[in-house]
């Protein structure tokens, strides 16, 4: 069990090229983080260099309090599951175990008894005697998990351990690794590109754009209140509508809707407004701007229509800009339509830089959370 | 259809036959006496003394200082072909080891370096060589006539390109397990190698079991003498009216193939694994 305190990590490849620059992430005991971002955002490099796989340019990782940049892999007590597995071929799983422990010159009867745990709690227990390659994707995956479980190291460190496992296993593995966690209470950094994995698992998540963060903070408030619309577009599905809208006193205009905030933001003219699909609703017919208190009205005109069975996607175009709708799928289908959403959900960003304008007013109020939930069962 | 699978079998037999025929002859021609092969030349029938000659040819002592049996020039002909094999897969694997996986300065040029002496055939080499071994005090010995064949290009390229194939991950992963450079080779590599080091061993037993030019520089002492030169040696003895011992030789050239043969013939699916296997 230990804390990680990433400090102004940077890594600069030759070249000049910044894959990360200054990154600080505190990670408390038993928590966990995961990184997300688009491929080449320089997750997998950070990661790496906790690992200790990867020098680190500037900056310092501390793991439990220690230093450790200088510190070889194999003394930084850490454990890292692989993307492809990385397990050895030509042992049998008991070997891949065991193998770490071995190196360690830990006691026979020890590394018996840790094996049998492992085996245990990801039920490994028929395929010990068996090689790698006559397992499958999931159970491979599983072994990966065991080899570093077995260790009882102080941090474990993920690296898109689910990239190559199908969608279904995907799921029930999600699962697995987040009951595991739970269950054995070690920090865990993990790395993924699937934003869907980092809500899911994630005690705090990490959005990495660029080799630079854009936001750190609990799955839902990132939800809730992205800190740029990079994060806005990344986290969540389908990714947050985000249209050009121009500020007039009180008023905002975006293409032909003209929406009567009822306050007056700090900001005037341009500004990106965001707002998720899901919380877009069909009004009937066109009504008065001015009887939707508390709500922005939109017409749309739909292009067209993707159904998921549980919801529909309405894709359109507001004026010249295009946008998704969520709609339940017995919704009335029009090719013209108008659509809402509560003021509260409206996120107004920078139309330059793209940060978030932080308006309190419009600030989602949210009530209790299903992680504050879990943050009190705990 | 039918027609043509007669014909296809037809054309293979005659391949078959083709390959097979001179083997065939030299164990047959073997079993007769010498004063017969004389007359007659070659046999396509079993004589009947094919006990006694190769008794003949594995213990009775011969040569000018009376000392060397065939048993003998087998045993030297093993401890080349077989010290060659081991001593060129360790040499080359650990060589594409440092190629592979350390970096140092001109790695790149050094495994070109390496690669550019496999244009180079012993011959070329061979005065120089002889030089250096002569005033090392290493001829005739088993020293003299293993080590200045080792260094192998071909290896090497074998292996640097096995062990490119090997994923990255799992050094990582050996790493994480505490496992340093020595023990990551011994653990992983060479394991995982195996089916190469079988193909590499095969090839290289076999080429160095047929040596022939470097053995006969390095070795006057018939002690030291291999096959490939005992052969020759018993077609040599020509005194006054004597028939040359046919029969002995074609034994000893048929004793000289059967290592190699039996060597392919046993480890012959992992020589195919070894040189087509490519997911690990």
């Amino acid at each position: 069990m230990a804390t990680i305190e990433i400090d102004k990590v940077s890594k600069v490849y030759h070249g000049n090229v910044p894959a990360v620059s200054e990154v600080d992430i505190k990670i408390t005991d038993g928590e966990f983080i995961v990184l997300v971002g688009p491929s080449g955002c320089g997750k997998s490099t950070l990661l790496r260099m906790v690992a200790g796989l990867e020098n680190i340019s500037s900056g310092t990782v501390r793991i439990g309090g220690r230093i450790v940049n200088d510190v070889e892999p194999a003394d930084r007590d850490i454990a890292m599951v692989f993307q492809n597995y990385a397990l050895y071929p030509h042992m049998t799983v008991r070997e891949n175990l065991a193998y770490g422990l071995k190196n360690r010159r830990t006691p026979k009867p020890e590394i018996e008894a840790r094996v049998a745990e492992a085996a245990r709690m990801l039920e490994l227990g028929p395929y010990l005697d068996r090689k790698p390659r006559a397992l499958s994707g999931g159970q491979r995956q599983r072994v990966a998990m065991g080899r570093a479980i077995v260790r009882h190291p102080s941090a474990f460190l993920f690296d898109e351990p689910l990239s190559n496992l199908d969608a279904k296993l995907r799921v029930s593995m999600r699962g697995e690794i987040k009951r595991l966690q739970r269950r054995v209470g070690t920090t865990s950094l993990y790395v993924t590109h699937d934003q869907l994995e980092a809500m899911t698992l994630a005690d705090r998540l990490v959005v990495l754009n660029g080799g630079r963060i854009e936001q750190i903070g609990r799955p839902l408030d990132v939800y809730h209140a992205p800190a740029s619309t990079f994060v806005a577009s990344f986290i969540g599905s389908p990714a947050m509508n985000l249209v050009q809208g121009e500020l007039h006193g009180s008023k905002l205009a975006i293409g032909p809707a003209l929406i009567d905030l009822g306050d007056t933001l700090p900001t005037q003219g341009a500004v990106t407004v965001g707002f998720r699909a899901e919380d877009l609703q069909a009004v009937g017919a066109p009504v008065d701007a001015s009887a939707q208190i508390g709500s922005a009205t939109m017409p749309l005109r739909v292009d067209y229509v993707e159904e998921l069975g549980s919801q529909r996607l309405v894709h359109g175009t507001l004026g010249d800009q295009t946008i998704t709708v969520a709609m339940s799928s017995d919704a009335p289908l029009t090719s013209e339509m108008q659509v809402a959403v509560p003021l509260g959900r409206l996120h107004f960003f920078d139309a330059e830089s793209g940060r978030r304008l932080v308006w309190s007013s419009v600030e989602p109020n949210r009530s209790t959370t299903a992680a504050d939930l879990l943050e009190t069962a705990r | 259809m039918h027609r043509t699978r007669i014909l296809d079998h037809a054309v293979l037999i005659l391949g078959a036959l083709f390959l097979t025929l001179p083997v065939v002859v030299a164990f047959m021609t073997s079993t007769h006496e010498a004063a017969a092969i004389h007359s007659t030349g070659l046999m396509l029938s079993p004589g009947g003394h094919l006990v006694e000659t190769y008794e003949t040819v594995l213990t009775r002592k011969g040569g000018f200082t009376g000392q060397v049996t065939g048993a003998r020039m087998m045993m030297n002909s093993f401890i080349l072909g077989i010290g060659f094999a081991v001593g060129k897969i360790a040499l080359s694997m650990l060589a594409a080891y440092a190629i592979v996986y350390f970096r140092f300065r001109f790695a790149t040029l050094a495994f070109w370096v390496i690669f550019t002496t496999l244009l180079l055939p012993l011959e070329v080499r061979i005065m120089p060589s002889y030089e250096v071994m002569s005033s090392l005090g290493l001829i005739n010995s088993y020293t003299g006539l293993i080590v200045p064949l080792l260094a192998s290009a071909t290896g090497t390229f074998y292996f640097r390109q096995f062990f490119k194939s090997v994923p990255e991950e799992l050094l990582e992963a050996a790493r994480i397990d505490g496992a340093g450079p020595f023990k990551f080779f011994i653990d992983v590599l060479v394991p995982l190698s195996k089916t190469m080091i079988a193909a590499i061993f095969i090839i290289m037993f076999v080429y160095g079991w047929n040596q022939y030019l470097w053995p006969m520089l390095m070795t006057t002492d018939e002690r030291f003498f291999t096959l490939m030169r005992g052969i020759k040696q018993i077609l040599q003895v020509w005194i006054g009216s004597q028939i040359p011992d046919y029969n002995e030789a074609f034994a000893l050239a048929v004793l000289a193939m059967l290592p190699p043969v039996l060597m392919v013939v046993l480890f012959q699916s992992w020589f195919i694994k070894g040189l087509t296997e490519s997911d690990k």
